[in-house]
């Protein structure tokens, strides 16, 4: 692994901090221009994309990319760290986050009058302070730098789902702040435990010291439970689905797609590069238990809700229960697994192709909002007409959530799977086939409203094309992830813990 | 050039397919020349491939998706043999299916879930390994989900859910058996003899049993084909595109891939599969006529009669020796043209003159000629009547069966030929012989044409006609399967 600067040379910009700091500072700007902050969307999308095109383009180049601010080097120093899932994770924020805003553009500028709006004025500063802390998560090569990025997200997340004002708004966030809160708490909590066992929070620095096992276990327990309950694992997920319901379309996008992921890219770098040896194969058993109980629990929900945006959220509680899976299919001898790496790939293929579509879904389904009004299911009859190409959107982004081929869900389940399989664990296969098959029940249930007649009175709002088509451009993103998948995959492997390969319970 | 021939030929599909969806809803002559544009280019194609897989050539293209996860799209004859009848029948219910459709609502939706339908095929003819060819097989369900609840009606998106459920089901059976079967073995490409010896006998009996599940939904053996009758809510042309070109194809295509290119002969006798493989698609063959002679309604009729001739196919992959096999493949395409001809009569009767009902046919004869003398060389065909292509595949699934020592099989031809008979000689019947009930709704005078909607129908039950008149003929579909299973069973 090319591991240090100095063999190759640094790159001239760090792009990898600029990812950072392009859109904190774009949220500033923004809550200077006020009324005006929506004319930033459009540059900001753009910067957004280049920046993350040029650090994963640094990272393909030079491997694992180290910046260290101020030149002070770790354990006294901060280092910024991006590897392969780092700058993949980078490249879904800066395409969903451009999704996001540009949709959002119309929707959170002037009224009509041409006053500012308090929805318009806070909506900017927020997401732009959402994407910089999703932006620290992927480049944060130290525990701290990750509570900081995971803090700026619960603030911001939270207020972005109280931005309604309505009273059913108000509630989910205050359930969501409770939660997230805990979470943070948990998350310090082990952290200090680990700095006072080992002296430093730097996570290679932790992944190479010598092991006070207790410790380290109880403190990497601690912050896993209160990452699941950031990241609204089962069974800490109840306060995910009125949530992402109740925020407007745009920022629910953000959220179910990416908001969520952080928590569980930290969990990743964890178990897989903290502490990979204090994982038994009990633990990894139980986690991917609640990851199954996860799919099954969130897609039963699902296919139970009469609203579209929450089929839409219950669907993320299940598609999280995946990633879970993480832990008991990793690794496996090279005999037992030709596709070597197979499951830690595979997951975050399920992560970023379920960012994309998720992103694209919930846009769909704000543009489908706006146009009948509210998003009751039994209204949509019939919307596909009437919304050709967020009707499509939404049908391809079920496609890769369902995780058919060609998509990058199927690429992800398709890794999964075969390494279930291969280690002789055939009951995560049957878990995740059974998912599948759930999620084509609850996904075709507004799919197929989509294309019935339209019997109700009633006209239907226009939305514009081209507000339609950032859905369909998100969607088709992430059908691409699959049928190009050998780009991404080959990113990933830059970088990659070797527990990855070996698993964790060896 | 040979790896870019199998890419364009599935290109000329998909592309027609994005070009339609993009079109506006009115601009019907574009809609149309895209449509036969491409219909004819892949017919083109395929030609061009028979012409060169005859002189030996070979003809592959590989997409790696992740490293051991290749696409592969391979010609070989057996995949032309599904791919010349697909780019045939696509052709022509093309030309149906602008007729009949007309000025309906939401043509550009359906042209273009319709083209991507028939990308789906090609890909499944062409497929050169197990994944690949599960892709096709779920890009398939997808793209025919749109087309059956194509009215948006109560019943159609009744019909389509029910079809999701078998299908996607079935699909996961499929992928769940490939992923079993790979995940020792790696990678599994077709070959000409299969290359499994070294495997675990239990996983390869329980892979090949998920797999053949997963077929058979789409390929309506028994017990699963119950998506089949209900999904004739569907427009006509639909029905004979799901009914014999597309769907229930690529299920039995799919079964004879795995028996001869993923198992091999040998391996499926060893393992003990073979037999209850065609003792299941006998008991198909004979519900699914049985239950043919319940239905009053044509088009369920003939849906169950599909699901009774499909299994033919099926019946003689199971059954060893290149005579039955023969027999199975050849009924590929012998099915295909008359079960087409016959759905393209029924929509025109419906759409003619609003006969759906058998008591409705009387008289029929006489005021659609053209169409019921289609309908009838198709029917005879079915029943097994020389010198029609249904008697040349049933003649070599007779042959074969006692070449392999199944006696037994000859009777289930017989009663299944009875059964036919039974079924169908009473809608020739009261077409030809019986006068029309005086109905002034349905006035008497000839309702034949427009010719759109009357040709393809004609074309297909002369080339039923034909293939059964020439089969000796090397390109003849008969000479065409004789190649692929000496190619098959040569040391």
């Amino acid at each position: 692994m090319p591991a240090t600067l100095a063999d190759l040379g640094m790159p001239l910009v760090p792009w990898a901090a600029v990812s950072v700091v392009l859109p904190l500072t774009a949220a500033l700007v923004a809550a200077l221009l006020g009324r005006h902050a929506h004319h930033l969307a459009v540059p900001m999308a753009l910067a957004g994309i280049a920046v993350a095109a040029l650090a994963i383009l640094d990272v393909v180049r030079h491997g694992v990319i180290e910046t260290t601010i101020g030149g002070w080097t770790p354990p006294l120093g901060i280092a910024l760290r991006l590897d392969g899932l780092g700058s993949a994770f980078l490249a879904v924020i800066a395409l969903v986050g451009a999704g996001v805003t540009l949709f959002a553009r119309a929707g959170f500028g002037p009224d009509a009058e041409g006053r500012e709006t308090r929805r318009g004025y806070a909506f900017w500063p927020l997401v732009f302070c959402t994407i910089g802390g999703l932006a620290a998560i992927a480049v944060a090569g130290d525990l701290f730098n990750l509570y900081v990025g995971l803090e700026l997200l619960t603030v911001t997340a939270v207020a972005l789902v109280a931005l309604d004002g309505k009273p059913a708004a108000l509630a989910a966030a205050m359930r969501y702040l409770l939660f997230a809160l805990l979470g943070s708490l948990l998350y310090l909590l082990g952290a200090a435990i680990l700095y006072v066992a080992h002296g430093t929070l730097d996570i290679r620095l932790l992944s190479r010291s010598a092991d006070p096992e207790t410790a380290t276990l109880a403190a990497v327990v601690l912050m896993t439970a209160g990452l699941m309950a950031k990241a609204a694992l089962f069974p800490l997920h109840g306060w995910l689905p009125p949530a992402h319901g109740s925020a407007p379309a745009p920022a629910s996008a953000l959220l179910s797609a990416l908001v969520v992921k952080a928590p569980f890219i930290i969990m990743l770098r964890l178990w897989f590069e903290v502490a990979p040896e204090i994982a038994t194969s009990v633990v990894a058993q139980g986690l991917g238990a609640l990851g199954a109980a996860g799919i099954l629990v969130g897609s039963l929900l699902a296919l139970r809700q009469h609203r579209l945006k929450l089929v839409i959220a219950y669907s993320t509680v299940a598609q999280l229960g995946y990633l879970m899976l993480v832990f008991p299919l990793a690794g496996g001898s090279g005999e037992q697994q030709p596709w070597s790496a197979g499951a830690w790939t595979g997951v975050v293929f399920h992560a970023l192709s379920h960012a994309l579509a998720k992103g694209a879904m919930f846009i769909a389904a704000g543009a489908m909002a706006e146009a009948i009004g509210d998003d009751r299911m039994d209204r949509l009859d019939g919307v596909g007409q009437h919304l050709p190409i967020a009707a499509f959107a939404f049908g391809l982004a079920a496609v890769s959530l369902m995780g058919l081929p060609p998509s990058g869900g199927f690429t992800g389940k398709y890794l999964l799977l075969t390494s279930a399989f291969a280690s002789g664990q055939w009951w995560w296969a049957v878990v995740m086939i059974g998912g599948g098959l759930l999620a084509a029940g609850y996904l075709f249930r507004p799919l197929s409203r989509l294309l019935a007649k339209r019997e109700q009175p009633g006209a239907l709002l226009a939305v514009t094309r081209w507000r339609q088509a950032i859905a369909l451009g998100l969607a088709m993103l992430s059908v691409l992830l699959g049928l190009l998948s050998l780009g991404p995959y080959e990113l990933l492997q830059i970088g990659r813990p070797g527990s990855a390969v070996e698993g964790l319970s060896s | 050039m040979n790896a870019l021939l199998p890419v364009v030929t599935l290109a000329t599909s998909l592309l027609a397919a994005g070009v339609i969806f993009l079109l506006p809803e009115s601009s019907k002559t574009v809609r149309t020349v895209v449509n036969l544009t491409a219909a004819l280019g892949k017919l083109g194609l395929a030609l061009l491939m028979i012409i060169g897989v005859a002189a030996g050539e070979t003809y592959e293209a590989t997409l790696t998706l992740l490293p051991g996860l290749d696409l592969i799209l391979r010609v070989d004859a057996l995949a032309l043999l599904f791919l010349t009848l697909s780019a045939f029948l696509w052709l022509l219910t093309t030309v149906y299916a602008i007729s009949y459709l007309g000025d309906g609502p939401h043509l550009s939706r359906f042209f273009g879930f319709f083209s991507l339908c028939v990308a789906a095929t090609t890909g499944v003819a062409l497929s050169g390994s197990l994944i690949t060819f599960f892709v096709f097989y779920e890009l398939l369900t997808l793209s025919t989900w749109p087309l059956v609840v194509h009215k948006g009606d109560g019943a159609s998106l009744a019909a389509g859910r029910r079809y999701l459920i078998y299908t996607m089901s079935g699909s996961a059976a499929l992928l769940a058996g490939i992923l079993w079967l790979e995940g020792g073995l790696g990678p599994i490409e077709f070959t000409r003899h299969g290359s499994l010896d070294a495997g675990d006998p239990t996983v390869l009996i329980g892979a090949f049993v998920l797999m053949v599940a997963g077929l058979g939904v789409k390929a309506a053996l028994v017990p699963l084909h119950g998506w089949l009758p209900s999904a004739m809510v569907a427009p006509a042309p639909v029905s004979a595109l799901l009914h014999a070109v597309a769907v229930v194809k690529a299920g039995a295509f799919g079964i004879i891939r795995l028996v001869y290119d993923v198992y091999g002969v040998t391996l499926v006798n060893e393992l003990g599969v073979g037999l209850p493989l065609a003792i299941v698609a006998a008991v198909t063959i004979i519900y699914g006529s049985l239950r043919a002679l319940q239905q009053h309604d044509i088009k369920r009729r003939l849906a169950y009669s599909t699901v009774s001739q499909v299994a033919y196919i099926v019946l003689g992959t199971g059954l060893f020796g290149p005579y039955a096999t023969i027999g199975g493949v050849v009924h590929l395409v012998h099915q295909g043209l008359m079960k087409i001809t016959l759905f393209f009569c029924a929509g025109a009767l419906a759409e003619r003159i609003g006969v759906t009902r058998v008591e409705q046919l009387d008289g029929a004869g006489r005021r659609m000629p053209l169409t019921m003398a289609a309908f009838s060389v198709a029917a005879l065909g079915m029943i097994g009547l020389p010198p029609l292509a249904g008697f040349v595949s049933k003649w070599y699934l007779g042959i074969g069966s006692l070449q392999a020592g199944q006696h037994w099989v000859l009777a289930v031809l017989a009663v299944s030929s009875l059964l036919n008979a039974a079924y169908f000689l009473p809608l020739l019947h009261r077409a030809w012989f019986l006068a029309p009930a005086d109905d002034p709704a349905r006035p008497a005078a000839r309702r034949e044409g427009p010719a759109w909607l009357i040709g393809p129908g004609l074309v297909t039950a002369a080339a039923a006609l034909g293939a059964g008149l020439f089969a000796g003929l090397p390109l003849s579909p008969l000479g065409w399967s004789t190649l692929i299973v000496t190619r098959n069973y040569a040391p």
